[in-house]
């Protein structure tokens, strides 16, 4: 399990990582990135996280990251 | 009503002497130790105090929380030293406790700064009013008087960010003193990474001032009146439709039906309450003036009590007038950072403006309502959740107007003059200058 967090501060609504994830990332009629949930930041399951990697990569200003549950038990 | 804060007895502010003869000497108190704050950090979390400014959080943990950021110096060995910012910004419009409390008792509020910075080791300390505000000279003034007998170990310093509804905000505010932008930002609090990156204690001045009540008198002597859940006194702006409006003092649990008589009672038939401001939540009057005026009660209500604001909308306005004009000015405050609130809520004020205006349909309230949805839960900050609850909660506390105006009529246009109250909106700005920093700078 891992979570994918949306920095709206840095997102310019590029709309390319609904591009690259469409299953993954809708975006709102003002073409903001709306992630599953709604909210700033979705579990991630095994099956979402290619879909999760590509959007991430694909986002020109690095406003979206991948949070890995291992990673958080040592932050 | 018990008068603790001093607000509005005195008439003009309180000189240092006056101050001393009232609460005697500043109290000396210990610093932080191996990662814990100063004693008097105990004693804060004894008093149950908890943070006026719109939060209510435990203040003890938010002494707790900076010093121990402090003393995580991480890898590099950086020293972190504390800053500390008294938030006296009040950019609720409904608001004017903050502005009240030091216009009267200036002193108070630098002893909690001079206090609260002692007790987590802070190396830095400011006092935050709005650019342009009336409390600027008073404050200076009561600033030079302290120096001048150099009685506060950390010398405070008045800053003025620019008087816009997010900059109140405390990660603005942080960001404000240690860069000179008084944008939101994310996803640091500032106890974590504040002011030029060092651990920043954002306090409310009512807060603060309680916190040197506790300082002199003690947990017990503080508690001893208020709400077991939030205990002691708080300041409430009360509005509207009364006939005295202004700031009263009163332990918090108070009725609101208390409060209202306290600002010399309802001057017409009271139609619903605008609660907490305007990132706050309307409630009908039906049973409203029995809850008592404490976070969990006025929330259990329906209600959201913020920064203490309670104000009273009389029969004869129409709520969805009001609705739309706050709605319109909320828009305009968005700092223009984040894509839901910068587009979102210019969108969400047009289709409440249309509510007003009786132009809409049953398919302008589903989009209505889908904004609303949209805009929550999605900024760097909680302006745009505080606009959507704005608007949701009036919907919600005024469905036979809503009716109304779905049938092309209203409860209040062309029967009665204008209503006499209207909730207090500045002037309108144009947001997309905000994208250039430039109105926050």
């Amino acid at each position: 399990m891992s979570t994918l967090h949306l920095d709206p501060i840095r997102c310019a609504g590029r709309g390319l990582c609904h591009e690259a994830a469409p299953e993954l990332i809708e975006l709102d009629e003002w073409g903001y990135p709306l992630l599953p949930g709604g909210t700033l930041r979705a579990e991630i399951g095994p099956d979402e996280r290619a879909a999760a990697r590509a959007a991430t990569d694909a986002c020109p200003v690095l406003a979206l990251h991948i949070e890995r549950s291992a990673r958080r038990a040592l932050a | 009503m018990t008068g603790r804060l001093g607000v509005g007895a005195h008439g003009a502010a309180r000189t240092l002497a006056e101050h001393q003869r009232q609460h005697g000497p500043l109290p000396a108190v210990d610093g932080p130790r191996r990662g814990e704050p100063g004693g008097l950090a105990d004693e804060v979390e004894r008093a149950g105090l908890r943070g006026r400014g719109g939060g209510w959080f435990p203040t003890h943990l938010k002494l707790r929380a900076v010093v121990a950021s402090a003393h995580d110096t991480g890898p590099l060995r950086r020293s972190r030293k504390p800053v500390v910012i008294a938030n006296g910004m009040e950019g609720e419009p409904a608001s004017g406790k903050d502005a009240a409390l030091l216009a009267s008792s200036p002193h108070l509020v630098l002893d909690g700064i001079s206090l609260a910075a002692r007790t987590v080791g802070a190396t830095d300390a400011f006092i935050a009013v709005h650019r342009g505000s009336s409390l600027v000279d008073g404050l200076q003034a009561a600033i030079d008087e302290r120096d001048a007998v150099g009685m506060d170990d950390v010398a405070i310093r008045l800053v003025t960010p620019p008087a816009r509804y997010v900059a109140s905000e405390e990660s603005a505010l942080s960001h404000w003193v240690g860069d000179g932008v008084a944008t939101p930002v994310f996803p640091d609090r500032p106890f974590q990474r504040g002011a030029a990156g060092r651990p920043t204690l954002v306090q409310n001045v009512e807060t603060l001032a309680h916190l040197a009540l506790i300082a002199r008198h003690g947990s017990a002597w503080f508690a001893s009146v208020g709400a077991p859940s939030a205990p002691g006194t708080t300041l409430v702006t009360v509005g509207g439709a009364v006939a005295r409006p202004g700031v009263v003092e009163a332990p918090t649990g108070t009725s609101v039906h208390d409060l209202v008589a306290a600002a010399g009672g309802a001057t017409a038939p009271i139609r619903g309450y605008l609660t907490g401001g305007y990132g706050g939540a309307w409630v009908p009057a039906d049973g409203f003036d029995a809850i008592t005026w404490d976070p969990e009660s006025v929330r259990d209500a329906g209600g959201v009590i913020g920064a203490s604001v309670l104000w009273a909308l009389d029969q004869g306005a129409c709520p969805l007038e009001e609705l739309a004009r706050v709605t319109a000015w909320m828009a305009g405050e968005s700092a223009g950072q984040c894509g839901p609130c910068m587009f979102g809520l210019p969108a969400l004020s047009e289709d409440v403006r249309a509510l007003a205006w009786r132009t809409t349909d049953d398919a302008g309230m589903k989009q209505l309502a889908e904004r609303v949805r949209l805009v929550s839960g999605r900024g760097g900050c909680k302006h745009p959740d505080g606009t959507a609850r704005f608007v949701a909660t009036g919907l919600e506390a005024f469905p036979d107007e809503v009716a109304l105006h779905l049938d092309g009529r209203c409860s209040v246009a062309g029967q009665r003059p204008v209503h006499a109250v209207g909730l207090p909106v500045p002037p309108t700005r144009i947001p997309a200058l905000d994208t250039q920093g430039r109105q926050y700078s």
